[in-house]
């Protein structure tokens, strides 16, 4: 067992798995997907060490199926994917959102569209934050950029999915699920959360129902207002977002999960050399941080959001910035993961 | 301090393990690493590649298209890598797989390692990636040899411990290799 | 004459909202009195379907979840499998079980899951308004076979007893009918073993039940039973296709 504080060298995807056990994740249903099938074989061999149960199934539709199930007892219970085996989880992440069950889902997205390739993308960004499935639902998104960074937003995705009884999404590309770095890891979690809403029999207590069905409008339309209200709430609590160097930025640089470790890095360079560059990093898609970006134009004369897709992001940056300043887009498509020299070419061309 | 290393060869040849081992060096050290093998369908041609990135900062892409370095193990990985080696950089070749009369680039500092015979000497040709580790490890001074060495039995997996000893050895031959007569000034490392 | 219908304790006091002659009535009480006679209510969670069966849960009182349509079986797995000790079933109509949920009651089945499932066949689909389902009768007109299943297009009507009981894990299989007080009294008899199997942790239990759906038949209640017995019953067999225990006896 790996001893709390001692540094390891790990996958990204593996390293998700054993934060998982440590964070009290008992249950795991997936189903082999290049770039991430390491999870489950992780899984398959831990889990059952501390009273777990993994099931490889037959498909990504059941996995997330029997992740639900298992919710419904109120056990802690994660999936892993990627990009296409995360769009036939779409079903069972709606009903999850709609019967306020918690889950974590973890997508180590590839390039798409379609059958597409197993190299690196972020290109699934609109599917986990704008719902992806049908209805009016949010899914909270964390976008871990470092395999450390990818053990200690595992462990908050189970507190949060606990705490508002929601889905949770970790999105990250295949880069972060192969790639090894060092890592430490987080103590195992001891205390057990009370779910008084978990259904373990009607016993001493009147009988209970999970369910997402309301045939009358204005019934449904109370439920669908008590999601909005704790999406609300989920926005005014839990954005979570890094800044650098934004104090007299000429430009500043938007960038999540692997775009944005480079980013980083080109940033770094580019200050060394005294240029006013700064860099923001959403680490929650959902909630996005949309007020810290609104004031951020407002001290900036331009922005450059950086992405592994066509442009996705982009959209939401351009919504907080409400054409207050330009905001220019820059993105790599396919499972290409640009250079830090290929960013520098890209902000300073806008200095 | 930074510096990248690129190590390819035929499946089975150890590429991935010698990547491993610096990697998990280079942590020892407190320094930033990242490690990223190829994988997926491309491995199944029996091809195996990885990527070793080090740096005293934050390391932005663990992916590298122009490497400072890189190890070649076989002659397809030297007529596929020889090219994207950085101006300056240095190439590592096993000698026994790949003659040097393939090899084009002048502007890179080269050295050519018999690792193979060099490894079947010590009792194992298993152990030649080692060899031009070593080799590596002396020409950059990445991570100190002693480093490596005591990492070996974090990186060995229990049914090759017995092949222990050498790949240590494997790893002193290469560096001596360099030692008599290759060292080089400048490794590209900044 | 006072007509003492006395509610099984697993059943709410609710009047339920099925057609006059549909045999999800009669399900529901088989399977509340089954999990009465063997003390079941207090540790039971059963996975609701997509489907007329939907508000089960308006009239069962034991925990109920809902699953996506076809996934019950999973959810179901996903229940069984973090829980052991609950008594877990699904109740699942023919589109969702014989079509968009194959996959999932093959595989459960196939793994030998140590739950039950109650799978009532009314030959159509009777929550969308009659169509084509995988178990129509050839010839059956419905609202998608204007002119009656053809086997040439549609396929033969699928036999999901016979297709689980084929698989190597299942404990016990069998098929049963509500049309008249004897099948009636089989059918209670094959829901009680099916989920003693599950209490005694023998595997998986699955038993599929012929249903009318006079609705979507356009027939009235009594000629709907009279269509179960005089079509349904020869294209279906009842039988107990499988069963572990007998078969070592
Ligand atoms: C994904 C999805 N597709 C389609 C539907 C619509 N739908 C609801 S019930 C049903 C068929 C139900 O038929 P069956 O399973 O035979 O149950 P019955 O109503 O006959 O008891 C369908 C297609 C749905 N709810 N979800
Ligand atoms: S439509 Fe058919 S299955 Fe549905 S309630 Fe009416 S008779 Fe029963
Ligand atoms: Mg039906």
């Amino acid at each position: 067992m790996i001893a709390v504080g001692e540094k390891v060298l790990m996958r990204g995807c593996e390293a998700m798995a054993e934060a998982a056990i440590r964070a009290g994740c008992r249950f795991y249903a997936g189903y082999p997907i290049t770039p991430q099938s390491e999870l489950a074989e992780y899984m398959a061999r831990e889990l059952p060490k501390y009273g777990g149960v993994f099931i490889q199934s037959e498909s990504e539709i059941a996995a997330i199926n029997m992740v639900l199930g298992a919710s419904v007892t109120g056990t802690r219970a994660m999936t892993s994917s990627s990009s296409p085996g995360i769009s036939l989880k779409q079903e069972g992440i709606s009903y999850l959102a709609a019967c306020e069950l918690p889950a974590v889902i973890a997508n180590f997205s590839r390039g798409g569209p379609g059958l597409g390739n197993i190299a690196p993308s972020d290109a699934d960004y609109f599917q986990a934050t704008k719902g992806g499935g049908h209805g009016d639902y949010r899914n909270i998104v964390l976008a871990p950029y470092s395999v450390q960074e990818t053990v200690e937003l595992t462990h908050l995705a189970f507190d949060l999915a606990d705490r508002y009884r929601n889905p949770v999404l970790i999105l990250c590309s295949g880069l972060i699920a192969q790639m090894m770095e060092p890592v430490e890891f987080m103590p195992f979690r001891e205390e057990k959360e009370e779910k008084p809403w978990a259904l373990r029999g009607a016993r001493g207590r009147p009988s209970m129902v999970i369910k997402s069905l309301y045939l009358q409008d204005v019934e449904l339309e109370g439920h669908d207002l008590k999601l909005q209200e704790k999406y609300k709430e989920i926005r005014e609590k839990e954005v979570r977002v890094e800044a650098q160097h934004l104090e007299g930025a000429k430009l500043v640089v938007v960038a999540f999960g692997t775009a944005a470790r480079v980013a980083a890095s080109a940033v770094e360079e580019v200050r060394e050399e005294g240029l006013p560059v700064g860099l923001i990093r959403p680490i929650t898609l959902f909630p996005f941080p949309t007020d810290f970006i609104r004031k951020a134009a407002e001290g900036t004369d331009r922005f450059l959001v950086l992405e592994l897709s066509g442009g996705q992001m982009v959209e939401d940056v351009e919504l907080a910035v409400r054409g207050r300043v330009p905001v220019e887009f820059y993105g790599r498509m396919g499972g290409v993961v640009p250079s830090p020299e290929e960013y520098l070419t890209e902000i300073k061309k806008r200095l | 301090m930074y510096t990248d290393l690129m190590v390819s060869g035929f499946g089975g040849q150890g590429v991935l393990i010698a990547g491993r081992l610096l990697s998990y060096a280079a942590m020892r050290e407190n320094k930033h690493v990242t490690f990223f093998p190829a994988y997926g369908p491309v491995m199944r041609g029996g091809e195996a590649y990885c990527t070793v990135v080090i740096s005293t900062r934050l390391i932005g892409s663990p992916v590298v298209r122009n490497p400072l370095t890189v190890i070649v193990m076989n002659l397809p990985s030297l007529l596929s890598l020889e090219p994207r080696v950085k101006p300056g950089g240095l190439l590592i070749v096993n000698a026994d797989l790949a003659d040097r009369s393939h090899s084009r680039r002048e502007d890179i500092k080269k050295i050519f390692v018999p690792a193979n015979t060099i490894a079947e000497g010590i009792g194992s040709g298993r152990v030649a990636s080692m060899v031009t580790l070593g080799a590596y490890i002396e020409a950059t001074g990445a991570v100190t040899l002693q480093n490596a060495i005591s990492c070996l039995d974090k990186i060995i997996t229990e049914k090759h411990r017995e092949f222990l000893h050498l790949d240590e050895e494997a790893l002193n031959k290469g560096a001596e290799f360099v030692r008599a007569g290759h060292r080089l000034q400048d490794t590209g490392i900044r | 004459m006072k007509l003492v219908f006395d509610r099984p304790r697993s059943m709410k006091d609710k009047p339920m909202h099925f057609c006059p002659g549909c045999s999800h009535g009669i399900v529901h009480r088989l399977v509340a009195e089954a999990i009465d006679a063997l003390g079941l209510r207090e540790r039971t969670v059963a996975v609701a379907p997509v489907g007329c069966a939907v508000f089960m849960y308006e009239y069962m009182d034991f925990d109920v979840t809902e699953a996506p349509h076809g996934r019950s079986p999973a959810v179901a797995t996903g229940i069984k499998r973090s829980r052991p000790d609950l008594f877990v079933f699904t109740y699942q109509g023919d589109g969702d079980i014989g079509a968009i949920g194959l996959a999932e009651i093959i595989s459960a089945a196939n793994r030998g899951e140590n739950f039950s499932v109650v799978f009532v066949n009314n030959t159509v689909y009777g929550m969308t308004g009659g169509q084509m389902a995988p178990t129509t009768l050839l010839g059956q007109r419905t609202t998608t076979t204007p002119r009656g299943r053809e086997a040439k297009t549609e396929g033969h009507p699928l036999k999901m007893a016979e297709l689980i009981s084929g698989l190597e894990a299942p404990y016990y299989v069998a098929r049963v009918a509500v049309d008249s007080p004897a099948h009636i009294a089989r059918a209670r008899k094959a829901i009680l073993r099916a989920f003693q199997i599950q209490v005694e942790e023998k595997g998986f239990s699955f038993v599929e039940v012929l249903g009318a759906c006079p609705l979507n038949w356009g027939l009235s209640p009594a000629e709907a039973i009279k269509r179960v017995q005089e079509e349904l019953i020869p294209c279906y067999p009842l039988e107990i296709f499988k069963d572990k225990e007998q078969a070592v006896m």
